[in-house]
This record gives C-alpha cells, sequence and structure tokens, in this order.
C-alpha cells in the first residue's frame, strides 16, 4: 500500500468561485479610501492618528479575544480592521486616544466576538460602539466643538447641528456642491460625499454590498424628508440637506450594508433600507438627536432577522 | 476553474460544455487484468456463508449474471471472463454499504449465453433482470410494480453536470441504439409517452430518434431532472417528493442506447463510455468496461497523476473524488476529471457572513444561509419543517458562491441523508 499515491479528497462542489472574506474586507476597505484620504487631507496628522490608532487596536482587541478564548487567530480575515476604519472615519479628528480604543473594544469585542465573532453580530458592531459612545462622552461627536481649533476656508459648523438649533435658516450659507464636495466639517471620513458615493458604486458593482439596501435607503430617506420639507419648509431642510451632511453617506453604503446584521432576501432589503431612510429623517427632524443615522440602523438591525422571514416560496413547497 | 468575475453584481452563468467544440473520438480502454464490480448490497464477512452463491475461485464469464444471496435480488453482470478473487465489503459516497467483487481476467474471454437466449421471450422482467447494471445504470425498479405508477418515460441527452458530454456524445452518434432503445421500452414497459430532453445544438440529431424532442438551456442546473421537471416539462415537483412520484422516469441517453444495443444484439453492454477531463481542460471520450481500475484507463490514455491531485468521478458540481487509483469505473460515471493539486480550492470551517450571494444564485429559492446555520448544528428536522431542506434540487451553487467556502451542499447531502435513516428506523421501530 506504501506505493500508493495519495489524492485529496474532498466533497463536491470542486470549483469555488474564488471570493473570500479577507478579499472582501480589502474591497471595503480600498472604497473606503477616496473618502479616507479626503478627509485626511482636511484634517491632517490628527486624522491619520485616530484613523492608524482605531484599526490597529481593533486587530490587537480580536487578536487579543482569540488568545484568550484559545480560538484560532482571525485577524487574518481582515474584519477587525474594516470595524477599526470605518468606526475612525465616524470620529473627529482631535478624538482623543483612550477614546479610540475603548471604542474599538466595544466594537470588536462586545459588538462583534462575545456574539460569537464574524457572522453572527445582530447589531453593526461599529455603530454599538458609535452609540454606546454618543451616550456615554456626547461632547465628542460635538463636532463644532471638537474641531474648535482648525482653520478652514468654509463655513466652520456641523450643518446638522445647525440644522437642528437654527432651523433651514441656520444653513442657508451651504450650498450642495460645495457639502458633496466635503466643504464642510464631521466625521474624518463622512464629509467628502463624492468619495463616499464613488466608494459606494465600487462596492455595488462588485457586488461586494447589496445595492437593495442602499437605494432603497435614499428613497426612504427623500421620501420622508421631502414630505418634512412641504409641510414647514422652515423649520425642515429639503432631502438633499440630508442626503449630504452627518452620516448619511458612510451609512448608507457602508454600515447598513454590513452582512450579519442586514436582511438578505429582495423584499426584506427594501424595507430594511427605506425603514433606515425614514427613521433616520425622524430622528434628525423631530428627535432630540442631531444625527440620526446611527440609531436608524441599530433600530433596522433589530428587525432584520424578522424582516428575512419574508422570502420567497422554495420551489415544491407545498403549503 | 471559473472565477468570479470583477463586476459582482451579476450572478455568476456557469454554462454547459457543448459537444461540438470537441472531436468525438472514443479511446478504448483495453480489457483490464482485474475488474473490480460492486454489488448493491451489504457485506458481513464475518457471518458464515454457505448459500452463497458466488465464491472466491468461480469462474464466470462475460455477461454473467453474478448475484451474492439469491434472495436480495442485488446482482452486477460481469465485465469480464476469469476467476473471482476477493468479495469483500465497501463502504461507498455517504456510508452506502455494497459488495466488491474483484474478477482476474483470463485470456480467453467466453460470452455467457443466458440473456441472448431469454431476450427473445417477451415482458420486462428480462429488462428488469439483467439490466438494471447497464451502462448509464438505467433506473428501471421503478417499473417492476404490478401497478403503472410511471406515465412518461425522459430521456436525458443532455449532460446534468457541467463538464461531461457523454449523453450529448450519445445522441449524436449512437441514434439508432437509442431508436431501438426507445423501440424496446415502449414494447416492454407499455409507457407510451416518451421525451428527450436535449441541449439546442442537438435538436436535429434528436429529432431521428422519432420521439418528440425538448430543449434544455445551456446555464447549470437546467439539465438537474428536477430542473427539466420543472422548466422543461412543466411540472414542478413537491418538496420531499421524486420525479418518479410524478409519474415520469428520467432515463440517460446512455442507458437508453445500452437497452437498445442489449436487445439489437443479443449482447449484454459491458462497457461504459465517459468523459475523461485531464489537468489542462482537455477532454476524451473514453470507454472502458465496468469494473476497469482507474489506474488503467489512465494508463490507456497516457495520464499522469501525482499526489494530491484530486481524482473526481462525476460532474465537477456534484461528483465525488475519489482516495485511490484503484477504484473502479461504475455504470453511473459519466466523466472522470483529473484537478491539478494547484488548483485546489479547499473549503474551510468559517463561519456563515450572511452575505446573501447562496441566497440570489440557489435556483431552489431555498432560505440557505437559515439552513446552513441550522446544518451546521445537526438541527436536521427543524431544517425540513421551517427552513424547506426538502425543496433542494442538489445544484451545490450554494458551496460554489460561499465567501466563507463551507461546504453547504455536503451539509445538505448529509442532512438528507441522516433524514432518511431517521425515517426507516422510525419506520422499523413501529
Amino acid at each position: 500500500m506504501s506505493n500508493q499515491k495519495k489524492f485529496i479528497v474532498s466533497h463536491a462542489p470542486f470549483w469555488l468561485d474564488g471570493s473570500r472574506i479577507s478579499i472582501r474586507s480589502y474591497n471595503l476597505m480600498i472604497a473606503a479610501l477616496p473618502a479616507l484620504l479626503f478627509g485626511i487631507a482636511q484634517y491632517g496628522m490628527p486624522a491619520i492618528g485616530v484613523i492608524t490608532l482605531a484599526i490597529s487596536s481593533a486587530i490587537i482587541w480580536e487578536y487579543l479575544w482569540d488568545v484568550i478564548t484559545k480560538q484560532a487567530v482571525t485577524i487574518g480575515d481582515g474584519n477587525a480592521a474594516v470595524i477599526g476604519l470605518l468606526f475612525g472615519m465616524l470620529l473627529p479628528a482631535t478624538a482623543p486616544w483612550w477614546f479610540v480604543i475603548i471604542g474599538t473594544f466595544i466594537a470588536v469585542i462586545i459588538g462583534k466576538q462575545i456574539y460569537g465573532g464574524i457572522g453572527a453580530n445582530a447589531f453593526n458592531p461599529v455603530l454599538v460602539a458609535i452609540a454606546i459612545l454618543m451616550l456615554s462622552w456626547k461632547y465628542v461627536f460635538n463636532f463644532d466643538g471638537m474641531l474648535l481649533n482648525y482653520d478652514f476656508n468654509f463655513l466652520a459648523v456641523y450643518p446638522l447641528a445647525a440644522l437642528k438649533h437654527f432651523g433651514v435658516s441656520g444653513i442657508e450659507s451651504f450650498n450642495m456642491g460645495d457639502l458633496l464636495m466635503g466643504q464642510q466639517i464631521g466625521g474624518i471620513g463622512t464629509g467628502f460625499g463624492l468619495g463616499l458615493i464613488i466608494g459606494g458604486a465600487y462596492l455595488i458593482i462588485r457586488g461586494y454590498i447589496r445595492w437593495e439596501i442602499s437605494a432603497s435607503f435614499i428613497v426612504g430617506m427623500f421620501i420622508t424628508a421631502m414630505l418634512f420639507n412641504l409641510s414647514d419648509s422652515a423649520r425642515f431642510a429639503g432631502p438633499l440637506v440630508h442626503l449630504f451632511t452627518g452620516y448619511t453617506l458612510i451609512g448608507i453604503f457602508f454600515l447598513a450594508t454590513e452582512d450579519s446584521s442586514s436582511p438578505v432576501n429582495f423584499i426584506p432589503m427594501l424595507i430594511y433600507g427605506a425603514g433606515a431612510g425614514v427613521l433616520t429623517v425622524l430622528i434628525r427632524n423631530i428627535g432630540v438627536y442631531v444625527d440620526g443615522v446611527v440609531f436608524a440602523i441599530l433600530a433596522m438591525n433589530l428587525v432584520s432577522p424578522l424582516l428575512d422571514m419574508i422570502r420567497p416560496k422554495a420551489i415544491g413547497k407545498v403549503v | 476553474m471559473i472565477k468570479r468575475s470583477f463586476i459582482g453584481l451579476a450572478k455568476p452563468r456557469l454554462e454547459y460544455e457543448l459537444l461540438e467544440d470537441i472531436q468525438p473520438e472514443l479511446v478504448r480502454v483495453p480489457t483490464a487484468k482485474k475488474v473490480t464490480l460492486f454489488l448493491d448490497s451489504p457485506f458481513d464477512p464475518y457471518i458464515k456463508r454457505e448459500n452463497d452463491l458466488l465464491k472466491i475461485g468461480d469462474k464466470v464469464k462475460t455477461g454473467q449474471k453474478l448475484q451474492l444471496t439469491g434472495d436480495s435480488g442485488a446482482y452486477v453482470i460481469s465485465t469480464v471472463t476469469g476467476t473471482i478473487s476477493s468479495i469483500t465489503s465497501f463502504i461507498s459516497d455517504l456510508g452506502r454499504k455494497q459488495t466488491a467483487i474483484s474478477i482476474e481476467a483470463a485470456t480467453e474471454e467466453a460470452i455467457d449465453e443466458t440473456f441472448a437466449n431469454q431476450s427473445k421471450q417477451p415482458g420486462i422482467k428480462n429488462l428488469l433482470a439483467f439490466l438494471e447494471g447497464a451502462p448509464g445504470n438505467p433506473n428501471l425498479k421503478f417499473f417492476s410494480g404490478t401497478e403503472k405508477t410511471i406515465g412518461t418515460i425522459a430521456i436525458l441527452g443532455a449532460d446534468k453536470d457541467l463538464l461531461p458530454v457523454t449523453n450529448q456524445y450519445f445522441v449524436k452518434s449512437k441514434t439508432d441504439a437509442i431508436k431501438s432503445g426507445i423501440r424496446v421500452l415502449k414494447e416492454l414497459t407499455g409507457v407510451a409517452n416518451i421525451v428527450i430532453v436535449v441541449p439546442q445544438s442537438l435538436m436535429q440529431a434528436a429529432g431521428a430518434t422519432g420521439v418528440q424532442v425538448k430543449v434544455v438551456d445551456s446555464q447549470y442546473p437546467a439539465a438537474l431532472p428536477l430542473m427539466v421537471m420543472k422548466d422543461v416539462l412543466g411540472q414542478v415537483v413537491p418538496a420531499g417528493k421524486t420525479c418518479e412520484d410524478l409519474g415520469v422516469c428520467f432515463l440517460s441517453a446512455e442507458a437508453v442506447a445500452s437497452i437498445g444495443s442489449a436487445y439489437e444484439s443479443g449482447q449484454l453492454p459491458i462497457s461504459k463510455t465517459f468523459t475523461l477531463i485531464k489537468k489542462d481542460g482537455g477532454k476524451i471520450l473514453v470507454s472502458a468496461r465496468i469494473g476497469t481500475s482507474v489506474k488503467d484507463v489512465f494508463d490507456a490514455c497516457n495520464i499522469a497523476v501525482k499526489d494530491n491531485d484530486r481524482i473526481i468521478f462525476g460532474g465537477i458540481m456534484t461528483g465525488s473524488s475519489a482516495y485511490s487509483e484503484e477504484l473502479p469505473v461504475k455504470s453511473d460515471t459519466d466523466a472522470i476529471i483529473i484537478q491539478d493539486s494547484e488548483e485546489i480550492p479547499l473549503t474551510t470551517d468559517y463561519p456563515c457572513i450572511n452575505c446573501g450571494d447562496c441566497i440570489r444564485i440557489c435556483p431552489a429559492n431555498m432560505p440557505v444561509n437559515m439552513l446552513v446555520r441550522l446544518l451546521e448544528a445537526s438541527q436536521y428536522e427543524e431544517a425540513v419543517d421551517n427552513y424547506d431542506l426538502d425543496s433542494c434540487v442538489e445544484c451545490g451553487l450554494c458551496s460554489y458562491v460561499c465567501v466563507s467556502r463551507i461546504p453547504i451542499f455536503q451539509y445538505i447531502r448529509m442532512a438528507k441523508k441522516e433524514l432518511a435513516r431517521i425515517k426507516t428506523a422510525e419506520a422499523t421501530n413501529e
């Protein structure tokens, strides 16, 4: 028997299409680059500091978790890096170092690993971290206060805060083109709308995010914002303002589309996206928070398993 | 290997190979020194076997019917003349227990005349008694009952899986044999409604058989029987039922041709034709006696394999891999594929990340993402009751697109097998 050749035995199918989680993660990071680079150009070294610290600490937290729980080390799949990157992009460039590290701890450990790791998290880990931090250290997310020492060649006012406090008259000086091109303050990677749209389009074309969620998010948001705007145009801004400010675009393309916390069937995806869009505007317009994207997506994450029960009938199913 | 395209928004399209592209020139493998045949009944080596019809050392003739015990009814047709050298237990795919019978071939060949004499008598009995294990593996057991349950015979002139072109070859070049096979089937089974299902390119050749021709789509998995039922014959098979429950019996073109040539010549067909796909993707059509080991086939075709390569019986999506070169060609081996060690993608034990690619590609609309979670935890009953496990058409596309590279298809097969086992266990307990 010793001269017998040894063959690889495995089960069908014997072809795979070559996709893997790490490739998916790298593509997500590539797609985030345009917006990220613009943010770094705008905010300089502190932004680089926040982003690199966020990515590295997220990876380290996951590595430590793997070691402590005696599991195979999973940092190679790039998911921790993606979480760190997206988390960093949502922060103001002047966020303190301890804040970043606590944030990635919440994102990776509480947001993802305690549910059982990749694929098992019920909520988007990044948003869990942002929500907890937002409630605990409110002032860090006050972009007007945090970015006070910067000198910009445009109006350094966080548009959504101005909208909340002064109504539509507070944001009259912004025009849509400037907002889209990143002439606004906000998180490191959230201001440059065009870059986020390019990244989102890339992900949709490559099939790494589900276009249904992004499209219905935009539609849901547009319709709700328009209805508010029609009812009282002095108090409520139009849909484009909502689209180009705050966390909206990064939410549409990078946060709401997170795989494990969003539905996968067609109709549920539409409801999920539209629901997040509607809730975002509701929270912004009549809620207490300045930006509603974080809580809107978290709320939809909560109902996503329920929504996913709406599914097409399998062939041959009798009932 | 077909890779994921750059633009991932569209579903991947896997097209069936068509015969036109290759030369249908048959390579004949010379009669091997030893053949191994599988008898579809378990073999227990530890009980006393005095009443066995076969013993080591028995002489057999080509075309002789071999039965181990009279009562089980399982038989194989010897494909060589020679001496039985061993009878052992063999565990086949998914734990199916079989008996392996090895025969050392003698130099002189003698043909057993039993079938030639009996085939002249009318009746379905001979068909069932001699041709169940014929090349192409005709699914004849549904004709054995006294009640007529089958109303339609569908001849599959397309290949079920991606790379083989065996059935297409039979439609194109063995039209006469298929024609006489159809005549025999009509006469013996009494089934009047016979259709032949072929790809577009073989419509003319199939038309010569004189039965109704239906065209099947060129995109995988259109030629799987359950998909043919739905898209071509317009009958959706209810979950958990089979095509035969609806009165449609699928026979491959090769099986029909085997039946035809058996009755035409009075000799049982013993050679299986299959597509051999080399490492570089080149195809040759090979004819070898059933039971010839893969090694002999490779030697005859000048193919070298090395450690860590993969040998696949059947198609690329649904076949099974072999652990040894000694394994023989069987009556249902439509293809043998050799993959180079460097081209073998491995599956992982990573969890599902819920990307939804499987949902979008599943031809049966199954909630694969939920199913895989249950199957990983062996919750088979829950999977059947709430997550449509029974609707699976077993195409393997979910595993093909899986980002986490989970062997979903294997989980599904195992679950189905396990459920069948539970069901029979419950039935025998009552």
